[in-house]
């Protein structure tokens, strides 16, 4: 009974140790052709992928153009700074920001943005009583036309399982410590409501454009997890 | 199903790993399978309750082993061979099985710009009665489904208070297994963190969830 647990503890362990060892090798670059006994693990994702693509094309199923501009537009059209500009605009235009708190799907299109996993928009705004942040527990949920797609980080296993439980634990691993007279509003996105957070315009910043406002707004604090600074030193989304 | 996709509240994940000046894609072969995916996707032989169950079918181990990208092509293989749109056989050899006509892609290069502009809405404009109204106090039901649904393990069975109703949506446990829409109304629910986690909660701090009428009960 003993050895029969052992061994299957080994297979189990072992499979495992290969997969992490694939992953790593994958990470670094290096040529590898093994093929281990889980067939749901892409042995080389960039190689089967690719000959993916070549069948989906042969079968005329996909247009190699779509991809390069669903490609292109994630990449370099649709990403953080139109929500940094959602944000700019509702700082600078009182009236904008009650449309943007009361119909944020009008007021996000009204500055031409909207779409693909951004259908139905919410937006929650920050004050110096209550702090929002959103997360998607069960899979990956993000506004997309205002935030792009999601970083690695918010699709992860430890944002996912704690961002509810302990959400001022993940806060103060993002560096926001958060006192016990604010309230953490957290956000689960379980349907098909996507959220913003409006953060709140930092002090010492009355004279800026709206465009050097913009400038300030990170997506860290669009997701919740920072505050804006009146000076931007941190990573340059 | 109570699949290790529903993570809400488990310990033992580790720190989140905050990538400094992180990339779209970390590969191309990211790239075009995000972009494959919505390409198939215009095909309409599944829906976005489709695919997301598709994920949360990879077995736990490897779910939780996997990059988010390497999880969707699993995922996504899997898609392609039920919808009859490939066989496992083509998928194997890279080559189309002889003798099938050659089809013409369901999304052109022209159609990308206005599926990303306009995506993919799920609101649906039909009257369907709300079962409940802003402000009142209800209670997630005890469900344990087996196929998808969108209540996750954390809320079930507690009690939380309607902040707003958001309208008539499609209903994913249904829409999922291609048993039709079910369109009713989807609702934020607040729930007290001391509610989800008890007294080692923040006492003013709370969790909202967007629920559909049929995961909810009167309390």
């Amino acid at each position: 009974m003993d050895t029969t647990r052992r061994g299957v503890l080994k297979t189990v362990v072992t499979a495992a140790g290969a997969a992490v060892a694939h992953d790593l090798a994958q990470a670094q670059g290096q040529d590898h052709d093994h093929n281990h006994s889980h067939q749901a693990l892409p042995s080389d994702p960039a190689l089967r992928v690719k000959s993916l693509e070549s069948l989906l094309v042969e079968k005329g199923l996909v247009d190699r153009a779509a991809l390069d501009a669903l490609i292109d537009s994630y990449e370099h059209k649709i990403g953080p700074r139109n929500g940094a500009r959602v944000v700019a605009r509702a700082w600078t235009d009182p009236a904008y920001k009650q449309r943007l708190l009361t119909d944020a799907d009008a007021a996000i299109a009204e500055l031409g943005y909207g779409g693909m996993q951004g259908e139905h928009m919410l937006v929650v705004e920050n004050t110096p009583r209550v702090h929002n942040l959103v997360v998607c527990t069960l899979c990956s949920c993000y506004p997309w036309p205002v935030l792009g797609l999601p970083p690695v980080w918010y699709k992860s296993a430890p944002y996912r399982s704690r961002s509810v439980i302990d959400p001022r634990g993940v806060l103060r691993e993002f560096g926001l410590e958060l006192g016990e007279d604010v309230e953490v509003r957290v956000w689960d996105s379980t349907a098909e409501l996507r959220y913003l957070v409006l953060p709140e315009r930092p002090a010492g910043t009355e004279k800026l454009s709206e465009e050097a406002l913009a400038a300030l707004v990170t997506r860290d604090a669009m997701v919740g997890v920072a505050k804006v600074m009146a000076r931007r030193d941190g990573e340059p989304t | 199903m109570n699949g290790v996709h529903d993570m809400g509240g488990m310990h033992g994940m580790g720190p989140v790993q905050n990538e400094k000046s992180e990339p779209v894609f970390h590969a191309p072969w990211e790239g075009r399978l995000f972009a494959l995916r919505r390409a198939m996707g215009a095909w309409g032989k599944w829906n976005i309750d489709t695919t997301r169950h598709q994920v949360e079918l990879v077995p736990p181990a490897e779910y939780l082993e996997l990059s988010y990208y390497a999880r969707q092509f699993v995922a996504f293989l899997e898609m392609l061979v039920k919808s009859n749109l490939v066989t496992r056989g083509e998928i194997e050899s890279g080559v189309p099985a002889v003798g099938q006509p050659k089809a013409t892609p369901a999304l052109t290069a022209e159609k990308v710009a206005v599926l990303v502009a306009k995506g993919v809405p799920t609101s649906r404009d039909v009257k369907v009665a709300a079962r409940f109204q802003v402000g009142q106090r209800v209670r997630a039901r005890n469900i344990n489904p087996v196929g998808h649904t969108r209540l996750p393990r954390y809320a079930r069975g507690k009690f939380g208070t309607i902040e707003r109703d958001h309208g008539v949506f499609v209903l994913p446990d249904t829409n999922a297994h291609f048993r039709g829409e079910s369109p009713q109304h989807v609702y934020s629910v607040r729930f007290t963190a001391r509610e989800l986690w008890g007294e080692q909660a923040a006492p003013r701090d709370t969790v909202n969830l967007d629920m559909w009428d049929d995961y909810l009960e009167h309390a």
